[in-house]
């Protein structure tokens, strides 16, 4: 058994990630630290109090009796100042016959809520009294976070980028140094070294997946409700559709400068688009579809369903269909352009 | 010859790269349990010819038969039944000797045992030692080992020694004649005079894509007056016939 072509070209992959202490450092700190940094970033200090300048003492005394308002006096010219550099999210200044005028941004949320809350303070201190009585029950919910958005993109980010990036680098080396042609003398399968990438992606993916899911849930509590074998079947369909992309990419390239150029080229728009950082909702309608095509797309999708919701992978039909239409597609291709020698 | 007993039988081999001519119609016959040596300097069509024996480019033209069989039919079974070393050893530096060679082993049906390779090429002290730490010569070594390791019954070896010391190339020289003493045919390039009259039972000689002579070492010498200005009372070298034939040196470029 051991003496498998297939066994002995993964125990090869294995042996050079291993004792190359770089791409383990890569594989295993680099998405711990990317989560720790921006969930600490992001982590959970709500802005409860908005800045915002009043032009006169009257204003200013009825902005002030809301809490959830931070109120500077300022003449018109420093209040207009303040809030070109982003100081105050509105100002609030005295308008005809007794009216209020707002100036704010209204493409910033924050301005926007500003404006409720000031234009609430400024009726009743004008005497307006609201009908129905309506208290607060807060409730944070766990799955809503920022945090828990980001760690299923960037798993998914992850075993895209180590799977093009380390596959990559590798393939052209042994292309470059001539290790491809020397192999392709002996009687060995051609579909043989191939599989070789595929195969070893996957023993590192408890690192890639566990991880990340592991220090999500132990530093900020990002829940983990849906099945570890719908994690598992996800996280391994999503490292060989990617793995099958990174041999595409590198198939022809014969220099690392050349493979590089072309790994970007793959790679950011996927980091942009599909959801990683932020929802792939905000680009346009007509982009959508495009979007939804893409396999990292589909993976994050599906993951976020499966962690954070408690999902099955019956609800994600047509997303594994386009992870595995990307992995075969990929994978059939790079074996007819593969350039040996 | 009958086809049975020849090795290597190639015809009007033929292969060009853009506009430079790098094979120009050559003849072969090397019979089986011969060990046959291409000669000559750089850019001669050595490199390009046995690389056309070895399957691993393909020729304008020309009939290239090996051991009977023919690359566009038989490749696999061909496969099974060559060593090559390629010019400059190429191996993953990050495994150990036993680790390339059991890669190697697995590739083909029947072969030695990886340890008796190992001892074979005088490895073992470097056994478990990573590729990257070898020296040239024990790289080399390593990379005949690999040739070797699928029990092929002709081994291509593509310069060797070059690079190597006095030393290494010796110890690279015995085993090369190890493997002739076992009746299998060996067929090597090189630039080395001196290696082509210890190892090689017939030499061709090319230049420039052409076979410009062929016989063995001895009927070469003796058919080269003996320059007048040498000191040397001996039969001319290799280097002198090839001097005589072209009016330039091996090394010449």
């Amino acid at each position: 058994m051991k003496g498998h072509p297939l066994i002995q070209l993964t125990l090869m992959r294995m042996r050079e990630f291993a004792r190359e202490p770089e791409a383990v450092f890569w594989a295993v700190f680099f998405p711990i630290l990317l989560a720790a940094g921006l969930g600490v970033a992001f982590s959970g200090r709500p802005e409860t109090v908005l800045k915002v300048a009043a032009v006169s003492p009257a204003i200013a005394e009825a902005l002030r009796q809301d809490a959830g308002l931070d109120v500077t006096e300022l003449t018109p010219d420093a209040a207009r100042a303040a809030m070109n550099r982003g100081d105050v999210a509105l100002t609030a200044e005295p308008g005809a016959d007794g009216s209020v005028v707002f100036r704010y941004d209204d493409t910033n949320p924050e301005a926007r809520t500003a404006r409720m809350l000031a234009d609430r303070a400024v009726q009743r201190a004008a005497g307006r009294v609201d009908p129905v009585t309506a208290t607060d029950a807060i409730v944070r919910e766990p799955g809503a976070r920022y945090i828990d958005f980001l760690i299923p993109g960037l798993i998914g980010v992850g075993i895209m980028s180590n799977a093009v990036w380390g596959l990559g680098f590798s393939i052209v080396d042994a292309r470059r140094r001539k290790l491809t042609k020397r192999l392709i003398a002996t009687p060995m399968s051609r579909v043989h070294y191939l599989l070789s990438y595929l195969i070893w992606r996957k023993m590192i993916l408890v690192i890639e997946v566990g991880i990340p899911i592991g220090f999500g849930a132990l530093a900020f509590g990002v829940p983990v409700r849906g099945h570890w074998w719908d994690i598992v079947i996800l996280s391994l369909l999503a490292s060989l559709t990617f793995s099958a992309l990174g041999l595409l990419v590198a198939s022809r390239a014969r220099t690392i400068e050349a493979v590089s150029g072309l790994m970007n080229l793959v790679v950011l728009p996927m980091w942009i688009l599909s959801g990683v950082f932020f929802s792939a909702q905000r680009f346009p309608d007509v982009v959508q579809p495009f979007i939804r095509a893409l396999p990292l797309t589909a993976f994050i999708d599906a993951m976020r369903g499966v962690l954070l919701q408690g999902l099955t992978l019956a609800s994600f039909g047509r997303e594994l269909l386009t992870l595995s239409a990307w992995l075969v597609v990929c994978f059939v291709v790079a074996l007819k352009l593969f350039r040996w020698r | 010859m009958s086809v049975s007993s020849s090795a290597l039988h190639v015809r009007g081999l033929r292969k060009s790269y853009k506009d430079v001519v790098a094979v120009d119609s050559i003849d072969l016959d090397v019979p089986v349990g011969e060990c046959f040596g291409l000669l000559g300097p750089n850019g001669a069509g050595k490199t390009t010819t046995i690389e056309i024996c070895e399957g691993l480019t393909k020729p304008d033209s020309g009939d290239v038969q090996i051991l009977g069989l023919r690359w566009a039919t038989d490749a696999l079974r061909l496969r099974e039944k060559l060593g090559i070393q390629l010019q400059e050893t190429q191996l993953s530096e990050k495994l150990s000797v036993v680790e390339t060679l059991e890669l190697f082993r697995s590739f083909y049906r029947q072969g030695p045992a990886v340890g008796d390779v190992i001892h074979l090429v005088q490895l073992e002290e470097k056994r478990t030692a990573r590729v990257g730490a070898l020296s040239g010569g024990q790289k080399q070594r390593l990379a005949l080992a690999c040739a070797l390791v699928g029990a092929p019954e002709l081994l291509f070896l593509d310069e060797p020694t070059t690079g190597l010391d006095p030393q290494a190339r010796r110890q690279l020289w015995d085993l090369i004649t190890v493997f002739k003493r076992e009746g299998r045919t060996v067929v090597l390039t090189t630039h080395y005079m001196d290696e082509a009259e210890v190892l090689c039972d017939r030499v061709a000689i090319m230049d420039h894509g052409h076979v410009i002579a062929l016989g063995t070492p001895n009927e070469l010498m003796a058919s080269v007056p003996m320059p007048p200005k040498e000191p040397r009372a001996h039969a001319a070298t290799l280097e002198d016939v090839f001097v005589s034939l072209t009016g330039r040196h091996l090394r010449d470029e």
